[in-house]
């Protein structure tokens, strides 16, 4: 169903309902791995705001000597270490997916238009290996990062 | 014209949370052993190596541009998300008002924290 918005900056504009919501990230199509990759940087995107917007606040409390992340403090610990770890994994793919989508989106990834002859090649052929090199690029930093934290 | 202008900046904004934010993980957890702006122990963020990084005005300027480039990107994304379920418009100029309020306060307090921290480690040192 469409909803008309009406005047918008001088253009009409009509939109159209989202029927599949937040399923939609989960593919309900003959998607490709960018699909899951789109659906994955949304998912490290809102769990890594969940956490800066916690450590905003946690972070501010050492003004009044109060250090959360230490000794007896609730962020102190296993289980803090392996969620920090799971924090900077987030950070690490959604970095290296979304210097790929800036890529992409400024047209620098997407190949140069040509004829469509048979056999057709789309853009995705063209955008496939810089996604590869991209999680090769993670799986460093997370071997990286996983060994800096199990050596600290 | 103003939401592409908007999605700009945030695309800028996710540019800049590579190095600013780069930077934050790279000291935190990659470094580890090399004590990079972490001179005491090989825990980055011990109370000593803390209030060592707060003292530097670098790091007092990076935090505060890290705190409102992250606040944008990450509440603008966030409301990506939440516009594209295609709400009534009275709910989307809500959820905008909302999260703009959510940024300015976060980023008032974390900026009047990072200069009182830094205040507070240069007073330490002084003294």
């Amino acid at each position: 169903m469409a909803i008309e918005l009406g005047e918008a900056e001088g253009a009409e504009m009509n939109r159209y309902d989202n029927r599949l919501g937040l399923w939609g990230w989960l593919g309900r199509g003959r998607w490709g791995i960018e699909r899951y990759a789109y659906a994955l940087h949304r998912i490290t995107g809102l769990g890594i705001l969940f956490y800066f917007l916690l450590h905003i606040f946690v972070a501010s409390l050492r003004v009044k000597g109060i250090y959360l992340w230490v000794g007896k403090g609730i962020f102190h610990g296993p289980i803090a270490s392996v969620g920090e770890y799971l924090v900077f994994a987030a950070f690490a793919y959604h970095a290296a997916n979304g210097i790929r989508l800036v890529l992409v989106e400024l047209g620098l990834a997407v190949g140069k238009p040509m004829e469509p002859v048979y056999p057709y090649r789309t853009s995705l052929n063209v955008q496939r290996p810089l996604l590869i090199l991209m999680m090769i690029l993670l799986l460093v930093l997370l071997i990286a990062g996983g060994h800096s934290a199990l050596t600290r | 014209m103003k939401e592409a202008r908007s999605w700009t900046w945030h695309m800028a904004a996710g540019v800049a949370l590579v190095f600013l934010l780069g930077l934050h993980m790279f000291i935190m957890h990659l470094a580890g052993s090399a004590h990079v702006f972490a001179p005491y122990g090989a825990d980055p963020d011990s109370i000593a190596n803390v209030i060592f990084r707060d003292g530097r005005l670098f790091f007092t300027v990076t935090y505060v541009l890290l705190l409102g480039v992250a606040l944008y990107h990450g509440l603008y994304g966030l409301r990506t998300i939440l516009l594209e379920l295609t709400l009534k418009p009275a709910v989307e100029k809500a959820i905008t008002m909302v999260l703009m309020l959510l940024g300015l306060g976060l980023f008032g307090l974390g900026t009047w924290a990072a200069i009182a921290a830094h205040s507070m480690a240069l007073a330490r040192a002084g003294g």
